[in-house]
């Protein structure tokens, strides 16, 4: 460990030039910084789009945080935050733990499974949209009474449906996570358990779950900033409706910015969003301690 | 750490970011950079009709080809604000006139026609191009055929249940109880689009307390919501959803595909209020129903209503801006169309063919030899004879207080508000 600590350090000293640097920061700070002071500037504006600017000190800011509406669709993103995460990984776990086997049939069901990754949100939102049809969707089709229910169209009911298909969506990406996980675990650890008289169960929970920590941390940062950030499912799916079912924050800031044109109170919404996912992933670092990780695996 | 940072700093930012600083305007419409004209409208309806329109100004003027583009309804609304915003707009901005309109007049983004277009001018009803104008000058040349709501019903439908036609407020509820008695949704209503659901409420409003009611919200009158017409008229919305008037799944029903009209002409409903681009539609997806078993009829009055019962509502036309940022040569290659091609004969008759009557005086007998002269007539004669013709509230209104309505209103019809409720959240955008 040591060893490897140096060696980093020594790159530092006398590695490569700063100056390598040069094309990813300017590459950042036009793409990402400019943007985000410029979003931060319209904050305190006044603007329709069309109109010229008009200044109008923290008035946006008082009226995002004063306002109902935005309370109610910051607690749907950290209610779908949590919901996301509660769902997806443990299936996410057991997939990859389950795609990690070797057997050929295995391989075949993955190969499968991975297809929703290769979807667009888009289409998959539309798809879904058109298959949750109560009159002309599946449940009409199949004759299957259960399925024919007013899916997208209840404020009850929607909110959990863009759970499901947000789930469906991206589990598969999060097994393929956790399936190289697992294939990294080595097998001399299993059998050693073997030999102990540990079961399949025991084994799952002592030491295939221990093992993945690091990719239980990596893979639940990327749920649960993607959570605060699902934009493109929801809006074909639902608009953000029925009423302001599904109207998590980022779909708030849209439809303030571009159809309320609203762009002062949608670039506050914004920014809030930003500066959560900050604190949400600088605080997620520190959870995790990324700077002491290391791994538990043999031979190092 | 410092390397940790800024990970967290890239991993947090980029997505955040890349949707708050999308403008949406990443295709801007090259061609009103030379001489070519470029058009964006929405998809469907009288699209045909102007599409050979802009062929018959192409075959004459082939240094100054029109081009269009289509989208759906609300991506459209969200995609040319935006680019007239941000000096990206098409050639001929496609508009529902209303509150946009007049911001972009208002923000100079727009040229002033009235005397570049005066051979235009002298095909159509001065009350139409009235709508086009702003403080007298007329900046929005009219491009299609007035589009009013009307109730339409499946005559086959509503025979196999037992049910009359319905004649005013009284038959209208009896037709409900019936459809829904015999299994059938009695309304198809798209609820998933919004804006159908703006349908209701502007003609409960315009049946029971007139014109007046509106006009005095879009003059920003503090309060206006408050009007008992308006309170009324959400109540008769929550009455209609709740005795199963819209069936039970109307919020998944999707308008802007025309799932709505589907229901309609698959028997599985046996009316539905729409605007009058229904008909095309019918009569292109299900021609013999259109033929056979399309019935119309007005909005019936409400007993003890103020309003006139030929008041209408809808969209009095689709208009035509010409961008002010369009090039000299483009624009007058645009105004050029409007003046030779638009609303000419064969535009007319086209438009007839589709099931619209453009706003042309004279057509009376035209119509009688036209294809299907009892509905253009019935068509033609509301227009005509409305005393008052309330363009789309949505469109009427600024869009920050459209906006509001939208939402307010799906959740007056989901019941997840008070009628008191939505007249509060509507008086707070005129503040």
């Amino acid at each position: 460990m040591s060893k490897v600590k140096q060696a980093a350090r020594g790159t530092n000293r006398h590695g490569p030039s700063l100056w390598l640097l040069v094309p990813a920061l300017a590459f950042f700070i036009l793409f990402a910084f400019v943007p985000l002071v410029g979003l931060a500037v319209l904050t305190f504006f006044k603007w329709d789009g069309l109109s010229p600017l008009e200044f109008v000190g923290f008035s946006n800011w008082v009226a995002v945080f004063s306002s109902a509406n935005t309370m109610h669709s910051l607690k749907l993103t950290l209610l779908l935050t949590v919901l996301t995460w509660l769902v997806q990984t443990p299936l996410s776990i057991l997939l990859g733990t389950f795609m990690a086997g070797q057997q050929k049939y295995r391989a075949v069901i993955s190969a499968l499974y991975f297809l929703p990754l290769l979807f667009s949100s888009a289409a998959i939102g539309i798809a879904y949209k058109a298959m949750l049809d109560p009159n002309f969707g599946i449940g009409a089709a199949s004759g299957i009474g259960f399925l024919n229910q007013n899916w997208l169209g209840s404020p009850n009911l929607a909110f959990y449906v863009v759970v499901f298909v947000i789930a469906w969506a991206f589990i598969p990406f999060h097994s393929l996570l956790y399936q190289g996980g697992v294939r990294q675990i080595p097998k001399e650890m299993y059998e050693a358990a073997q030999i102990d008289g540990a079961g399949r169960v025991t084994r799952f929970f002592r030491i295939t779950l221990p093992q993945l920590k690091y990719t239980i941390i990596t893979s639940s940062t990327l749920m649960i900033i993607g959570a605060l950030t699902y934009f493109d499912l929801i809006f074909v799916m639902t608009q953000g409706g029925p009423g302001r079912a599904t109207r998590i924050l980022p779909l708030d800031m849209y439809l303030s910015a571009f159809t309320a044109h609203k762009m002062g109170v949608g670039a506050t919404v914004g920014l809030v969003l930003a500066l959560l996912g900050l604190v949400i992933s600088l605080l997620l670092n520190r959870l995790s301690g990324a700077s002491k990780m290391e791994s538990q695996m043999e031979g190092f | 750490m410092k390397l940790r940072m800024r990970a967290a700093l890239a991993l947090t930012l980029v997505p955040a970011l890349a949707l708050a600083g999308c403008s949406g305007s990443s295709d801007s419409a090259d061609g009103a950079k030379n001489g070519n004209v470029t058009v964006w409208m929405t998809s469907g309806g009288s699209a045909p009709a102007i599409q050979a329109a802009f062929d018959r100004w192409n075959k004459d003027n082939p240094d100054a080809k029109i081009s269009f583009e289509t989208y759906a309804d609300n991506a459209f609304k969200e995609k040319i604000r935006t680019a007239v915003g941000s000096g990206n707009a098409p050639t001929l901005i496609t508009s529902w006139g209303g509150a946009t309109m007049r911001e972009y007049v208002k923000s100079g983004k727009v040229v002033d026609l009235t005397d570049k277009t005066k051979e235009f001018q002298s095909r159509l009803a001065p009350s139409i191009l009235k709508s086009g104008e702003v403080d007298g000058k007329l900046y929005a040349a009219p491009t299609t055929a007035p589009n009013p709501v009307f109730v339409y019903y499946n005559k086959a439908v509503l025979k196999k249940a037992g049910v009359d036609v319905p004649k005013d407020w009284d038959s209208f509820l009896a037709a409900i109880k019936g459809l829904k008695a015999a299994g059938v949704t009695p309304i198809a209503l798209g609820g998933q689009s919004r804006w159908p659901y703006l349908m209701y409420i502007q003609y409960l409003t315009d049946r029971i307390g007139g014109p007046e009611v509106f006009d005095a919200v879009l003059e920003g009158k503090p309060n206006a919501w408050s009007h008992p017409a308006i309170k009324q008229a959400l109540e008769k919305i929550q009455e209609l959803a709740k005795m199963g008037a819209f069936g039970d799944a109307f919020g998944s029903v999707e308008a802007d595909s025309n799932a709505d009209l589907a229901l309609l002409y698959t028997g599985k409903a046996g009316m539905l209020m729409q605007g009058n681009w229904a008909v095309p539609d019918f009569r292109k997806n299900a021609p013999e129903f259109a033929n056979n078993d399309l019935g119309y009829m007005a909005f019936p009055a409400i007993p003890g209503g103020k309003g006139d019962p030929r008041n209408i509502t809808g969209n009095p036309s689709n208009y035509y801006l010409v961008s002010a940022d369009a090039t000299a040569a483009a624009q007058e290659a645009a105004i050029g169309y409007l003046n030779k091609v638009a609303y000419d004969d064969q535009y007319v008759d086209d438009m007839m063919k589709i099931g619209y009557v453009p706003a042309v005086p004279g057509l009376e007998e035209k119509l009688q030899k036209a294809e299907n002269p009892e509905y253009l007539t019935f068509l033609y004669k509301a227009v005509q004879e409305a005393p008052n013709f309330q363009l789309s509230w949505d469109q009427a209104l600024p869009s920050a207080q459209a906006d509001e309505l939208l939402t307010s209103l799906s959740q007056i019809f989901l019941g997840q508000i008070t009628p008191d409720q939505f007249v509060e959240n509507m008086n707070a955008t005129l503040q």
